[in-house]
Order: C-alpha cells, then sequence, then structure tokens
C-alpha cells in the first residue's frame, strides 16, 4: 500500500541534505531559538530572516510548494489564535505580526531539518547529541510501526466496507469503534511479538546502533556562515 | 557420531488461561540436522521454538549445547539459536536494514568493525547487498523475509530456527527462500505446513498434534504416510502423490 513519507525530499542531492545531520540540528534549533527571541518591533530583522530562510531554502532545493502544505499543518492554528487576541484586544497589529512571521520561519526551518534528513540518521543525530534514548527509541518504533498499523486499519476497514450496505450512520460509528478497539488489541499483540524477537537477538534494555557519522569541513563551513549570518541580522537590527 | 546439540526431556508448557500447549515432548537435535516440525493449526510448533532459545519456559529439561536452560545462560544460548519468527514486521524492528542486522551482533558486543563485516556478509548471503540503508515499510514481502534471515545469520548462530518460512510467499520467492534454506550450512529446525518444502529442505521430521509428538522419523517415512498425515489434518504433498 502506498504511504507518504515526513521524510520523502531525504533523497535529494543539495548542499542542506548532506550536511552531517547533528549539525543540522544545531543550525536549524540555533534558527529558530534566533528567531523566536527577535524583538517583536524589529521588522527590518524579520525582512532579512526572511531573506535568509528563503536563502536556505534555494540551497536545499526543496519545492516551496512542499513546505507551504506542510505548514498548513501549524499556521492556521498560530493565526487563529493570534487573530482571537487582536480581536480580543490583548495585541496589537505590530505584535500580530511578529508572531506570524516568528512561527512561519519557525515551521520553515522545522520542516527543512525534518524533510531533508533521513528519519532513522534524525533520530541518530538526536540520540549522539545526548537526547533521551527512551524518548529516541519510542519515535524510531513509532515511525517504523505506524505504517504496519496503518496498513492493518486499511484491511479492516476494506473488509467493512465490503460487507456493509447502507444502515444507519450510528451503525457505522459503532462498527468503526470496534475496529478501532481491534486495531489496538493487534497493536498490543504485535509489540508482545516484536519484543519477543528482540529478546531473541539479545535485548537487554538497551537498544544500541553503530554511529556513522563524521563530521566533514563543509559542515562547519555551513554552521559558522549561517551563525555569521544570524550576528550580522542581530547587529543590523540593533544598531537600526 | 554427531554431537548432541539440543535435548529435551518430558517438557511441559501450558499458556496462563491454562490451555496445555505443549505434553511431554522428548526431542533431541543432532549437529547439521534439518528437522521439520509439522502439525495442524494449533499443534504447538510455534510454542516448541519458542522454547529453544528461553523465550517461553515450560516444566520439563531444556539443554541447549549443555547448557540448561536459566537466566545466568539465556545469552550464550541466544546466540548460538537464531530464531526467524513468522512475521518479518515483527523480526524487523529497526529503522534501516543495516540496524536491524546489526542489532545481534551488537548485543552480542562484537568490535564495530566486526559488526560491520558481519552485516555485510549476512546480506551477501540472502542476496540483499547494497539494501542496507532501506527502510522495511519500502520492501516487498519476499525482500522483508530475507533481511528476516539476515538478522540471525549476522549473529553465526549454531542452530536456525524458523517460523513458517514460505508462509505468504508467492512461487518465486518461495522457491528462492527454499534454495537459500538449502544453502545454509547450520543446524535447522523448520516449522512449517509446506509439506513439499519439508520434502526437500529437511532430513527428519516430527509431527506435533495437541502438544504431542504424534510420530516422528525420516522425512520420505514420515510424508508417504497418507493415513497418518490425514489422521492429523495434513494431506500427502503433492510430490508424493504418483
Amino acid at each position: 500500500m502506498r504511504h507518504s513519507y515526513i521524510d520523502q525530499y531525504s533523497g535529494l542531492d543539495s548542499i542542506v541534505a548532506r550536511l552531517d545531520p547533528r549539525i543540522k540540528i544545531i543550525t536549524f534549533l540555533s534558527l529558530i531559538i534566533f528567531t523566536v527571541v527577535t524583538p517583536a518591533s524589529s521588522r527590518q530583522e524579520f525582512c532579512l530572516q526572511g531573506l535568509l530562510a528563503f536563502a536556505i531554502l534555494s540551497v536545499s532545493r526543496m519545492p516551496a510548494s512542499f513546505i507551504f502544505k506542510k505548514s498548513l499543518v501549524v499556521i492556521p492554528f498560530v493565526v487563529a489564535v493570534s487573530i482571537f487576541n487582536l480581536i480580543a484586544g490583548r495585541q496589537t497589529i505590530g505584535a500580530f505580526s511578529a508572531i506570524f512571521a516568528k512561527s512561519v520561519l519557525s515551521v520553515v526551518y522545522l520542516i527543512l531539518l525534518v524533510a531533508t534528513t533521513r528519519f532513522p540518521d534524525l533520530m541518530k543525530a538526536f540520540e549522539r547529541l545526548k537526547c533521551p534514548r527512551l524518548i529516541i527509541t519510542i519515535l524510531s518504533f513509532m515511525y517504523r510501526y505506524v505504517f504496519v498499523i496503518e496498513d492493518e486499519l486499511m484491511t479492516m476497514q476494506v473488509a467493512k466496507e465490503s460487507r456493509s450496505f447502507g444502515g444507519p450512520a450510528l451503525f457505522h460509528v459503532k462498527v468503526f469503534s470496534n475496529i478501532l478497539a481491534s486495531l489496538f488489541i493487534r497493536s498490543y499483540e504485535h509489540a508482545e511479538e516484536v519484543y519477543l524477537a528482540m529478546c531473541a537477538r539479545g535485548f537487554d534494555g538497551n537498544i544500541r546502533t553503530l554511529s556513522e557519522f563524521k563530521l566533514r569541513a563543509a559542515d562547519g563551513v555551513f554552521l559558522f556562515a549561517v551563525s555569521l549570518i544570524m550576528l550580522f541580522i542581530r547587529v543590523a537590527g540593533a544598531i537600526r | 557420531m554427531t554431537e548432541k546439540i539440543i535435548e529435551i526431556k518430558g517438557l511441559h508448557y501450558s499458556y496462563p488461561d491454562g490451555v496445555a500447549a505443549l505434553r511431554a515432548i522428548d526431542l533431541d537435535v543432532f549437529e547439521g540436522e534439518s528437522i521439520g516440525v509439522i502439525g495442524p493449526n494449533g499443534a504447538g510448533k510455534s510454542t516448541l521454538l519458542l522454547h529453544l532459545n528461553g523465550i517461553l519456559r515450560g516444566e520439563g529439561d531444556v539443554r541447549v549445547f549443555g547448557l540448561e536452560m536459566r537466566d545466568e545462560n539465556l545469552k550464550k544460548i541466544r546466540s548460538k539459536i537464531g530464531l526467524v519468527f513468522q512475521d518479518p514486521e515483527s523480526q524487523l524492528f529497526m529503522p534501516t536494514v543495516f540496524d536491524d542486522v546489526a542489532f545481534g551482533p551488537i548485543n552480542m558486543e562484537m568490535p564495530q568493525a566486526k559488526v560491520g563485516e558481519q552485516v555485510a556478509k549476512a546480506l551477501r548471503e540472502v542476496d540483499m547487498t547494497g539494501s542496507e540503508k532501506r527502510a522495511a515499510h519500502h520492501m516487498s514481502f519476499g525482500e522483508k523475509k530475507r533481511v528476516s534471515i539476515a538478522t540471525v545469520l549476522s549473529m553465526e548462530p549454531r542452530v536456525l530456527v524458523f517460523d513458517e518460512p514460505t508462509g505468504n510467499l508467492d512461487p518465486k520467492h518461495r522457491r528462492s527462500l527454499i534454495n537459500l534454506l538449502k544453502r545454509l550450512k547450520p543446524t535447522k529446525v523448520i516449522a512449517t505446513h509446506d509439506l513439499d518444502m519439508v520434502a526437500e529442505a529437511c532430513s527428519r521430521v516430527i509431527l506435533l498434534d495437541k502438544g504431542e509428538i504424534a510420530a516422528s522419523g525420516n522425512t520420505a517415512d514420515i510424508l508417504k504416510d497418507k493415513r497418518l498425515l490425514e489422521a492429523h489434518s495434513l494431506e500427502l504433498p503433492p510430490s508424493f502423490i504418483k
């Protein structure tokens, strides 16, 4: 069955995709922090940051339409909350634009980070950067099994559709809740079997993987260049 | 005389709900043998396999390479017995093929360079070289089955234990998997309904029914016994019908 993958552009050959995932995480998280702490009144800084984001987007060779589609998951919520605050009189137009700019920039950086890095590499990089192992393990299993569970759900839905002809809407709701319950039980049983398979191969409570990352000069140059640009933007904003 | 590597005496096992799954099982496995474990659904085949590396522990005596099935011996036993589960989705739980095949060797505390070598060697044996960076959900069922086998081959086990290795495979992939099984050197214990595969790949057969060994012996003798097979919800394999 077909699935959409969050890292579908990780195979693109670009400067950003080739970066060491650890450097990529450090760079993009720094960019996000930098954006978030920018003073709300500094419009010039937001414009320059927008140019920086556009430049990174260009060298990443990611289609802007993909970033736009993915950002729709978050942006509408931010806009809705900001508009509510604006109507309630708790915010000025300036603050509203700053929140909007900060959220758009942060989301773009986050999507660039996630979409240009293979998910397993992203997890390994977070692990090497000392992110708690339990969180990494949970996320890795989720990524591995979300497609398996999705397949099971689709199969059950097809089986249901094949045998249901009309009937009241309430009946369909009931059937769907039964499907969800049996999906939960199947997932639970699946987890048990996965655990047995892990034990059979010597699992002792810790998942260990080999480190395959190697820092290159290009990684250092990228981090240095972005830091320098961030510094320039801050200085430009301060002497305005 | 070849070495006796697995020794089971009077094994009983009941599931937590009280249903008896195995009763009075006596079984010896010798080095280099290839044993087919056959029987109807619910006969206890998978349950028996799970006793070979201590995942399940019933009453009775199970010894592997002379080691008693006890907590302190489990690590050693599991490095010698490679168990391949029926469902590759359970066998392949890591994000990439490399991590999955390296999982066992890393847990066995092999040095880093050796782990890489073992992964490359295991993938070569199952004709999956070059798939190291692939994710299981991007592979076909046949490929997943092959990589599942590589995940235990990388540990260089002395015994390979398979649960329904040819289940759900199309004829072409089934054939290539049988050829692979025949090629693999270690001692093999294969639980299956695929009696034609047993005829090709196994030298000895254990027929399980209702948790008991109903018959055991030379593959040809068991598989051509129509009355015996039918009495245990099996049928003569097509290759034995004249």
